[in-house]
């Protein structure tokens, strides 16, 4: 076992995750495929969501995947940092938005 | 990657590997790397195992159609992934005696295109008399790759987009991104505001134009360790960027997957991503790129007559498997006989869509 929790090889090695569960892992696959396909989105597009996403859900994996990808895509760095800004921007408004619950909270025990 | 490991190697990258005496501008040193442990140790399979799988080995000429020739690996710039390890201080140049064997083939040949390549094919003094030469012989397509700067770098290139007119050449150029800063740190400060002016050059005499038989097509390289993606994607783009902010037209992209050899292959091993590039090539291995890449269609000669399966062998110095091996004794029936040379470089050319001097290929 390696001693730390995230090895960057083991990203090469998502695919495995069909050994011990094939059915599940190739319906994940597909549909992860599927997901990434030129729609009514472009791929480019979805690239740029799936980065900023990545930072949201802050995963090491998909952050190196998607800043590759971006790369390979012809996305800029000004584009990619623009759209980590637009996840960070929602998940601090997530947080903020609370601030309204707090306040009702306050202002119901208050007299 | 690292700040200062980049700044090492772009300080470093103003001469070329053989200048600098670096150990990977020995071509037996490139090819120990290609065969090391990676492969070696079973990690990833060697390509003639691959291509074996799906019953591709080993690899066979189909119909010769290009006639590539590399005129010398001088030129005016000193690109961080460039594959030939051009340069100014390069003095590989192809003697006139040698284009006299070139032009005979050439006016022979069954290949419908003739591509001329370097270094800046522009800077053998001899270039302008060549191509003259060379136009005559009836070849239906006459491709010079030219790197745009060399028609700003002096007085006596200014003209070039007027005498490739002359002698209908086709240009293909090298342009690695539609921003400044991505061009600038693959090419060189400077570069990607010359390519901009050239290409409006170009573009002034009629190259490019969307109706016009002028062609003008850009060849994109990925400024890093990454391969390229969509070809047509990356077209709309370019052509999108380069109107709206420059006003240039161009006809086609195309892109072409950096090998992991000479120059570049140096980068990948200084910024350690060569195992991380070898597993992606790997990974994106296409057996249908297998059936239409380069070598099957291409004749490689080399600045001082050798023959190759393509340049990038030409670079490894791997001669093609025949008994002719020189342009003076040049058979196209006998060439069209040889196994085509491989090695895990190879990976480059099949991985995604796969990729030649001409683009995707599959």
């Amino acid at each position: 076992m390696a001693n730390s929790y995230y090895d960057p090889a083991d990203l090469r090695k998502f695919g495995k995750i069909t050994e011990w569960s094939e059915e599940l892992g190739n319906k994940f696959f597909d549909y992860y495929g599927k997901v990434f396909e030129e729609g009514a989105l472009s791929a480019r597009e979805k690239s740029l969501i799936a980065l900023a996403v990545s930072h949201v859900v802050k995963c090491p994996y998909c952050i190196d995947a998607y800043t590759k990808d971006g790369l390979q895509r012809g996305i800029t760095k000004e584009e990619m940092m623009e759209a980590v800004h637009v996840g960070a921007a929602i998940e601090s408004g997530a947080t903020l938005v609370h601030g309204v619950q707090m306040m009702n909270k306050y202002n119901k025990l208050s007299m | 990657m690292d700040q200062s490991i980049l700044t090492e190697i772009k300080k470093a990258a103003k001469k070329s590997l053989k200048a600098k005496e670096n150990e990977l501008s020995d071509t037996a040193k490139q090819i120990e790397i290609l065969n090391g442990e990676l492969f070696a140790d079973g990690e990833l399979p060697y390509f003639k195992d691959k291509i074996a799988e799906s019953g591709q080995f080993p690899l066979k000429p189909a119909k010769l159609e290009i006639l590539q020739i590399n005129v010398g690996y001088m030129c005016n710039q000193v690109c961080e992934h460039c594959h030939v390890d051009a340069g100014p201080d390069r003095k590989e140049i192809m003697t006139r005696e040698t284009m006299e064997q070139c032009l005979e083939v050439i006016r022979s040949t069954g290949a419908h295109t003739l591509d001329l390549t370097g270094g800046a094919p522009e800077m053998n003094p001899h270039f302008r008399w060549f191509v003259e030469e060379a136009s005559k012989a009836g070849i239906k397509d006459f491709i010079v790759r030219s790197n745009l700067t060399i028609i700003l770098a002096n007085k006596k290139y200014h003209d070039l987009p007027e005498f490739f007119k002359k002698h209908n050449v086709h240009v293909v150029s090298s342009m690695p991104h539609y921003t400044r800063g991505k061009t600038d740190k693959q090419r060189g400060d400077g570069v990607f505001d010359k390519s901009i002016r050239a290409l409006q050059m170009l573009n002034k005499v009629g190259y490019g134009m969307p109706d016009s038989d002028l062609r003008l097509d850009l060849v994109y390289n990925p400024s890093g360790a990454f391969l390229p993606t969509d070809q047509a994607a990356l077209e709309h783009d370019f052509k999108k960027a380069l109107k709206e902010d420059f006003d240039i037209d161009f006809h086609n992209l195309f892109a072409i997957t950096n090998l992991p050899i000479s120059r570049f292959l140096d980068y990948l091993m200084a910024s350690d991503n060569y195992e991380d590039y070898m597993y992606a090539l790997v990974e994106a291995f296409n057996p249908a790129a297998v059936a239409n890449v380069m070598c099957t269609n291409t004749i490689s000669v080399g600045w001082d007559g050798w023959l190759y399966d393509c340049d990038f062998n030409q670079m490894l110095d791997l001669k093609v498997a025949s008994k002719v091996k020189h342009i003076k004794d040049y058979n196209e029936d006998l060439l069209n006989n040889r196994d085509i040379v491989i090695s895990q470089h190879c990976y480059g050319c099949t991985a995604g869509a796969g990729s030649s001097c001409q683009g995707t290929v599959a």
